[in-house]
């Protein structure tokens, strides 16, 4: 279904095909194929509930797939129970073992794998180096912070060294700050390492860091897999372009259409012109529009032609730093819009309730077959 | 908070002393004290070591003694190895919804006097009782047998009688040990012995001690089941301690064997705390 | 192995009848002895002659049923006036004790805590006989040095009530600490800054949360006197506890009365259950 970058020496690690997942009536995955190359960091992305957890399940084998193959290395996963997989998961709240200090949880695997004394004594060492945590050995689990534990967790199923690694949403518990941090922290960690990392999350920025290729998910099907970089500039579904980044939407009719630029009226009464990147459209459809924060700029040079221009009056400047927005809403209209506010010190005078124009050029924009299009 | 009269606080105090001084410490320093007391040869109470020497003298005393602890133990083992499958099929097995039904089933008949149950396993297992009966019927038996009145029915009876005082801490402790956990040692390879043995039992060590402590303590205490279901040679010490009082009226010699009763269940719940490792004070919960 | 892994077919089957067994054990003597309770025979036993409500109802010298038994119903009302001054003492002084461990520091603290916990470890059996001699020594003290005749200090009615006491009051105050140490004290502290008084703190405020907790510790003191058996051995006078009395019957052998009282205690502690049950899931 979807194939990435065909670089034939590459060798695929996971491969899922045509994997469902039924709970009696409810569909919970449906239908979902993909590879996963060597080395790749992969994210699947998508809100609670859209099946990323149970896919995630299956690969690991705590769940069977109702129908489908999942291979690793290519060798069926059908039937092979949990413990004899060669994969690994980083479980949510990571699941390290109370009852154990560091040392011992990441000696766990290594003695089910009837590894002997000396050599797990080597291993755990080295492990501990590699992701920082030289002389934690005998630390009990509640002594260590939130980004250590995670470091922990991770070694302890590196240290096992697994074809894949899954992580369910690690970094959910932690505060912003150290989650940041610790986004950083992995990437390089398995840049380091090498292995091959599945991750799912439902934070984007996440997803967008990490990732060598994210597929966003949604209702149990994988609506686009992509770089981070192409998920964001060419989202191919209206999910997609809603789910990663923000972004502005609207639905509108198109009235006319020259070559790739249609013309779109939205129930404002604006009239917008628009690349339709190569998508077919009948004849007054309904349309789908959607733009960026920062496709928009405020108070164009009227020297800039071939710009869309409206009018908008400004309700609050939402302060933020590098990230400030200002909140609008298109004359005769109750539709709020967010506007990227550049601070070069440039807009510093806009206050509330002024009347302000904005321009986006046509080829800044993202256009689906929408439904009809309201009045 | 801290600066309101101490009035309240005698308020709060006064009945608290009352009861544990007057109803608990001095009679136990009562029974002490008679426990050394003893009649000399002219039939004068004196103060003597005669009632433990007895003890110690005859045969049948010390040997009833060690049988009581050694069955009790016996008793807790057993309770715990049939109430651990239970207690982790009710948290983690079955589905959540009938988990609740479940626990309350299991409850239920604890509610219900001891003498009754008891009584229940008497008409379920004696000479004229029902098994036999159908065991008759069905053509396994000839003729009926006795299946009370011995060491193995008297055991049965008080796993039965303990086994909640065993599973209520025992689901406790384990609805709170985190599934994932579980997932995790699978996922890193591990099979359901390790997990066992690595996982659930160490998380569950405060539920198994408390419930070690309890069972232990009431098995060892208990009078109406060994002596309803006990045959004649499978004598409990209470059985000793009650002769002494109410049979033989020699309330100084039952005394000495209450008084060692009682240090012998403090000595093996101090053991079993000190070597898991576990306080007093936070097992009661 | 647990409900979200895969599971091996014989596995959960194993499991499934391992469990069922259990429940088995657990309820067979129960079901059997409510069952002959109103088996139409002379004894307790098979073979099944047939449905018959003597053993409750009927009133001939050779069946003499449960309703027209004076000693046995004598016994019952023994040991329900027992069980209802052990609950309403026991719920008192333990409420009040709940208040002292959780809510006060004083000297020896730990040691008096320490202390309220031994009834927990002494044996039933021990504690008995330990109350009926401290009660006969200071009986006979009062009788040698004031000539007077105290019948409190005799095994009877009151003496049962206070060996049962002595041991359940510790019950009910970890039941109501444990509510306690849930208690958001900022609560009363506002209701100190509004101008109550501690008393009135206590009353309004502490109690009402507690109530749940309180009425509940009631309920299962009342169970644990009425079906009190190793410590009222010893305490007993001239009034047998139900307990008691039936202990006696079976031991010596008896009719299927003691059945049909069995099946009322069975149905009634039921009942008992259910309704604790019900205000426990309601408080929460």
């Amino acid at each position: 279904m979807f194939t990435l970058s065909p670089d034939k020496n590459m060798q695929t690690d996971l491969s899922v095909q045509n994997v469902t997942k039924k709970f009696e009536e409810f569909t919970a995955v449906d239908s979902v194929s993909f590879d996963v190359e060597q080395g790749r960091f992969f994210s699947i992305l998508g809100p609670s509930g859209c099946g990323k957890t149970t896919l995630l399940r299956m690969i690991a084998g705590f769940t069977e797939p109702t129908d489908g193959i999942i291979s690793i290395r290519g060798e069926n996963m059908a039937g092979v129970v949990p413990n004899k997989r060669p994969v690994n998961l980083i479980f949510q709240h990571l699941a390290l073992f109370p009852m154990m200090n560091v040392a011992e949880n990441i000696a766990f695997g290594l003695q089910r794998q009837k590894v002997g004394r000396a050599d797990i004594q080597k291993k755990t060492e080295t492990i501990l180096e590699r992701v920082g945590l030289p002389g934690f050995a005998h630390k009990k689990i509640d002594q260590l912070s939130g980004g250590q534990k995670q470091r922990v967790a991770i070694a302890r199923c590196l240290v096992l060294e697994p074809t894949v690694l899954l992580l369910d949403e690690p970094l959910g518990a932690l505060d912003l700050k150290l989650r940041d941090q610790m986004k950083v922290e992995l990437k390089k960690l398995q840049a380091k390492v090498g292995t091959t990392f599945v991750y799912i999350t439902h934070d984007q920025s996440e997803a967008l860091v990490m990732s060598d290729y994210v597929a966003v998910m949604n209702k149990g099907r994988f609506e686009q897999v992509d770089t981070p970089q192409n998920l964001y500039s060419n989202p191919s579904t209206p999910f997609t372009a809603q789910f990663v980044g923000d972004n502005n939407a609207w639905s509108g009719r198109l009235t006319g259409l020259s070559g790739n630029m249609a013309t779109v009226v939205t129930p404002e009464g604006n009239s917008f012109t628009i690349n339709t990147h190569g998508k077919t459209f009948a004849p007054d459809a309904g349309v789908d529009l959607f733009l960026r924060p920062e496709a928009m700029l405020i108070q164009p040079d009227p020297s800039m032609d071939q710009l869309n221009r409206f009018e908008v009056v400004v309700k609050a400047i939402l302060f933020d730093g590098a990230n400030s927005r200002l909140l609008a809403t298109p004359l005769n209209s109750e539709k709020e819009l967010i506007i990227g506010l550049p601070q070069n010190r440039q807009f510093d005078h806009i206050r509330p309730s002024d009347r302000i124009e904005i321009g986006w050029h046509g080829d800044s924009g993202i256009c689906f077959p929408g439904k009809e299009g309201r009045s | 908070m801290k600066n309101h009269g101490r009035w309240y606080l005698f308020f709060f105090l006064t009945p608290i002393l009352l009861w544990l001084f007057l109803m608990i410490l001095l009679p136990h320093m009562d029974l002490l004290i008679m426990s050394f007391r003893a009649e000399d040869d002219f039939g004068e109470m004196v103060w003597s070591f005669a009632n433990y020497l007895n003890f110690f003298e005859e045969p049948i005393y010390w040997a009833t003694f060690a049988r009581t602890a050694l069955y009790s133990i016996l008793v807790t083992v057993l309770t715990f190895i049939i109430a651990l499958p239970v207690s982790f099929y009710i948290t983690h097995v079955v589905a959540p919804k009938f988990s609740g039904f479940l626990m309350l089933l299991l409850l239920l008949p604890f509610w219900v006097s001891e003498l009754v149950r008891v009584y229940g396993w008497m008409i379920l297992l004696r000479e004229s009782g029902v098994i036999n009966h159908f065991l008759v019927q069905m053509g396994i038996l000839d003729k009926p047998v006795e299946m009370l009145y011995n060491d193995a029915t008297m055991i049965l009876g008080l796993v039965y009688t303990s086994m909640l005082f065993m599973v209520v801490p025992l689901i406790s402790v384990l609805e709170s040990l985190d599934k994932s956990l579980i997932e995790a040692a699978y996922d890193l390879g591990a099979n359901m012995w390790t997990i066992l043995v690595r996982i659930i039992i160490p998380h569950s060590m405060p539920g198994i001690v408390s419930g070690s402590i309890v069972v232990f303590m009431l098995t060892l205490g208990n009078y109406l089941t060994p002596n309803l279901m006990g045959g004649k040679n499978s004598l409990w010490f209470t059985e000793q301690i009650y002769n002494q009082f109410i049979a033989s009226f020699n309330w100084n010699q039952g005394s000495a064997f209450g008084f060692l009763l009682l240090i012998l269940s403090s000595l093996i719940i101090w053991a079993g705390l000190k070597l898991t490792g576990q306080k007093l004070s936070k097992v009661v919960k | 192995m647990i409900r979200s892994l895969p599971n091996s077919k014989t596995y959960s089957i194993c499991f499934k009848l391992y469990v069922t067994l259990f429940f088995v054990f657990l309820f067979a003597p129960l079901a059997v002895t409510s069952i002959l309770a109103f088996n139409d025979s002379m004894f307790p036993a098979l073979p099944w002659n047939g449905f018959c409500l003597d053993w409750f109802f009927a009133d001939t010298p050779s069946r003499l049923g449960i309703f027209h038994d004076q000693m046995n119903l004598d016994s019952i009302l023994v040991s329900a006036q027992t069980a209802f001054f052990v609950s309403l003492f026991a719920t008192s002084v333990g409420t009040l004790g709940a208040f002292l461990f959780e809510q006060e520091e004083f000297r020896f603290k730990q040691l008096l805590y320490f202390f309220m916990l031994l009834p927990l470890v002494i044996p039933g059996v021990i504690l008995g006989i330990s109350i009926l001699l401290f009660s006969n020594t200071l009986g006979t003290f009062f009788e040698e040095s004031f000539n007077l005749d105290v019948g409190l200090f005799r095994p009877g009615f009151w003496l049962v009530v206070l060996g049962q006491f002595s041991f359940i009051t510790t019950f009910v105050t970890l039941v109501v600490s444990a509510r306690l140490k849930k208690f958001d004290r900022t609560l009363e502290e506002a209701a100190l800054n509004l101008g109550a008084n501690r008393l009135e703190v206590i009353w309004h405020i502490t109690l009402k949360f507690l109530r749940p907790a309180i009425l509940g510790a009631g309920a299962v003191a009342f169970l644990m006197s009425f079906e009190n058996f190793n410590t009222t051995l010893f305490l007993v006078g001239s009034q047998p506890t139900l307990p008691i009395n039936l202990y006696l019957q079976v031991r010596d052998g008896s009719t299927p009365v003691i059945n049909a009282i069995s099946f009322l205690m069975i149905f009634g502690t039921s009942i008992l259950a259910f309704v604790n049950l019900y205000f426990s899931k309601k408080t929460e």
